[in-house]
């Protein structure tokens, strides 16, 4: 199977690692995978903010690029929901449109939920480890998307790897996209509730699975100098097969 | 038991010196008031722990009623409502004629002013001198209690907790749980100071307090005003549901009650009302069912002792026909059960009365902008990080980060939203449909923001080509806000596609 990655806006430019890390464990995994140069931005800022019209032609070529590809994976969880739950609706009244988008929706996959639900990877068969404390924080975005403990799996099939859960979850960490800009206060006081609550997993290392969520907590728990690490999973899972020995993260406490 | 010694005489005095939390200057801006709130620690220990509770409650509730199927119920309960709405007509007209053979007067009102009138008119043809008055959002919303009393009409608030916020002049924060915001010490505050009782801070005191003074109200009211809860069309009944029996006392004690709902109150038939009240308990107060369900079918019959002499409906439209158009008709499924609030992260922060109105959290912020105008609440549909906890709260399951979506779309269809929005959108959006243009900005985005960065060897401090390093810790323009509260990460130095085409041919 081929697998054509989307690496989204904040993934090319802040965590290229994490693609990385996707597209190494992908080719282990025994999957072919290709980037559609092509790609640029799913919408999803412009369809969040109201700019429905200006979301429209960024889906179309989303559609366009990705038509050949067999399944989309992306680190991104808002991203794929983007795709997900809102393309089709953006081609109210178009069939032909809206029927590519209903295709492109099927083959989208949030990195952990391929993982999980296509790959039906088992780490343990590879012997993955990596002796940490590990916490996880869940994206909102895939509440729609129906993803809910795949990640979670993922992390238990690590070797060495001490997983502890947030004391909540579910509760969203204020990103939000340009609500974090436009209403600091309210969307800083929920993200250092995270803060909080991550420093009191005493994990060394928080998993995320969108590189919005990733922004903002860790740019809070830098801002409280809680020394905590952060990497999507598919970075921790290629560390954890030894796949990402000459990409070095950049550095915990110095 | 200390016996109240005085009627609420301060009231009126009182009401007149002390702001009204909900009285805003328009169009309202939320942050002020957000801002107070977050850093209001009483606040935020208050109504933290009260919505975790109750939303860990909830779920609890309903897995243990439901199990794997509680989707399905919340399904059937939103598809209720739904077909009602999909022919509210017809079930309006069905439900007025059932109504009105059981002896209810049904009045029709097209505004909140118009409702107010209808009420007043009433309570003076009747010569009501006194009223006990159940919880109902609707009243709030057409704010009927201050003009009764402004027409001489004593009007006490029998719902324990709205009982207590009209005694300290405050405003429900919580379309639930009114005085979710506030402490014992001030509800003792309050009693001492409006009731002339001792000081006290125990809640059984409190609470007994309260219930003597209410039961005396209860003998010597001439009329009864409540809301509803559902409106059942086949027989004409008003339902209502509450924890303390005191619905029961304001509509079978005084000889006319007045009951106020809105039009998409209506369910078609009692064998509706099962799942309705199945999951409105569980989703309000995660009880199988409230403590009082009262069926209310026309005034007392011939033989029957007590109940009201006259039983009178007022219908309220209010904008919600407004709402009935497709779009936001789901809205109207809302029966206020009040776990959106408890679900949502930002309601928790900044608690009920930064809303700004009557409704608050993720429904209030829909419908508020919708009954009051979008220009007049500019900011509701976006303080929200549509994190999706509201829609898979809600027991009637309301696609409420579609809708906050929905509104900002209008507020761009009606320019709300200003110029400088629309432009920076306009041209953000129009750079990302070439591929060129997308990588020129990225490009220059990330040599500008790496350029603000700076390495202080904490977390991310060295650097490496391929991951964030570095922070920006006070940015200008649009990431100011952001920088306000937490570090901004500088991008990396080679962004993903420079490395996929550096890579040379994959294996
Ligand atoms: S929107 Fe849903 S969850 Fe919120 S109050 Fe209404 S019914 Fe309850």
């Amino acid at each position: 199977m081929k697998v054509s990655l989307f690496i989204t806006c904040l993934g090319d430019s802040f965590y290229p690692r994490a693609g990385i890390a996707a597209v190494r464990v992908l080719e282990r995994l025994g999957y072919k995978v290709d980037f559609p140069a092509e790609q640029t931005c799913c919408g999803q800022p412009m369809y969040n903010n109201g700019f429905r019209d200006e979301a429209r032609p960024l889906a179309r070529r989303m559609i366009e690029v990705f038509g050949p590809s067999e399944a989309v994976v992306t680190n991104s969880g808002s991203c794929a929901a983007m795709i997900r739950d809102y393309y089709p609706g953006l081609f109210e009244g178009e069939p032909a449109a809206q029927e590519r988008a209903r295709q492109l929706a099927a083959k989208t996959f949030e990195f952990a939920e391929f993982l999980v639900k296509v790959a039906r990877v088992d780490l343990r068969a590879v012997a993955a480890r990596r002796a940490e404390r590990v916490t996880y924080h869940y994206s909102c975005h895939l509440r729609g998307i129906g993803v809910t403990d795949e990640a979670e799996q993922v992390l238990r099939q690590i070797g060495g790897l001490e997983y502890v859960p947030l004391a909540m979850p579910e509760q969203c960490c204020g990103f939000g996209g340009t609500f974090a800009t436009k209403y600091p206060d309210i969307s800083g006081a929920m993200v250092r509730d995270k803060v909080g609550q991550i420093r009191a997993t005493g994990a060394s290392t928080c998993v995320s699975s969108d590189p919005g969520c990733t922004m903002n907590i860790s740019g809070a728990c830098h801002r409280a100098a809680a020394s905590v690490q952060f990497r999507s999973l598919a970075e921790i899972v290629a560390e954890s097969m030894g796949l990402m020995d000459d990409v070095p993260a950049a550095g915990g406490p110095s | 038991m200390s016996q109240p010694q005085a009627v609420p005489a301060g009231a009126a005095r009182a009401a007149a010196s002390i702001e009204h939390p909900l009285d805003v200057a328009l169009p309202y801006d939320i942050r002020p008031r957000a801002a107070k709130a977050v850093r209001d620690i009483q606040l935020q220990q208050f109504v933290a722990n009260a919505t975790t509770v109750k939303d860990r409650g909830r779920r609890d509730a309903f897995r243990a009623a439901f199990g794997a199927r509680a989707d399905q119920v919340r399904e059937l309960a939103g598809r209720i409502k739904q077909h009602t709405l999909d022919h509210l007509d017809w079930y309006l007209d069905r439900f007025i004629s059932a109504a009105q053979a059981a002896g209810v007067t049904v009045h029709l009102a097209r505004d909140a002013a118009e409702a107010n009138r209808i009420c007043l008119r009433l309570a003076k043809d009747y010569g009501s001198k006194l009223c006990v008055k159940s919880k109902s959002m609707v009243t709030e919303e057409i704010g009927l209690v201050p003009e009764l009393q402004a027409a001489g009409v004593e009007t006490i608030e029998t719902d324990l907790g709205e009982f207590i916020i009209q005694l300290d002049h405050d405003a429900p924060s919580h379309i639930v749980t009114p005085m979710i915001h506030k402490d014992r010490a001030a509800v003792g505050r309050a009693f001492q100071r409006e009731l002339g009782v001792p000081y006290t801070e125990d809640p059984l005191t409190l609470a007994g307090i309260a219930r003597d003074y209410l039961r005396q109200k209860y003998r010597e009211a001439d009329l009864g005003i409540s809301g509803a809860n559902f409106l059942v069309a086949k027989t004409g009944s008003i339902v209502l549901c509450t924890n303390e029996g005191n619905g029961r006392f304001c509509t079978s004690a005084p000889p006319v009650q007045i009951a106020v709902a809105g039009i998409e109150k209506l369910i078609p038939r009692m064998e509706h009302l099962g799942v309705m009240l199945k999951v409105l308990a569980r989703s309000a107060t995660a009880q199988p069912l409230t403590c009082y369900t009262h069926i209310i079918t026309g005034p007392a019959r011939e033989r029957e002792r007590g109940g009201p002499q006259a039983v009178h409906l007022v219908l309220l439209d209010n904008g919600r026909s407004e709402i009935l158009r497709e779009e936001t008709r789901e809205l109207l499924r809302c029966i206020r059960c009040g776990a959106c609030l408890n679900a949502c992260p930002v309601y928790r922060k900044i608690g009920g009365h930064s809303y700004g109105s009557v409704y608050s959290g993720p429904i209030g912020a829909v419908i508020t902008p919708l009954l009051k105008g979008v220009a007049n609440y500019p900011d509701l549909p976006h303080a929200s990080s549509l994190c999706g906890a509201c829609y898979q709260a809600c027991p009637v399951k309301i696609d409420l980060p579609s809708q906050l979506i929905g509104l900002r779309q209008r507020m761009v269809r009606t320019r709300v939203t200003g110029w400088r929005e629309r432009l920076a959108f306009r041209a953000w959006a129009w750079s990302l449909r070439q591929t060129w243009s997308y990588r020129w900005m990225a490009k220059v985005q990330r040599w500008a923001l790496r350029r603000m960065a700076r390495h202080d060897g904490l977390s991310g401090g060295d650097s490496t080509p391929m991951t964030s390093s570095g922070w920006i810790q006070k940015g200008p323009g649009p990431i100011a806000g952001w920088t306000s509260q937490r570090d901004f990460p500088a991008p990396a130095a080679t962004s993903f596609r420079e490395w996929w085409e550096g890579r040379g041919p994959s294996s």
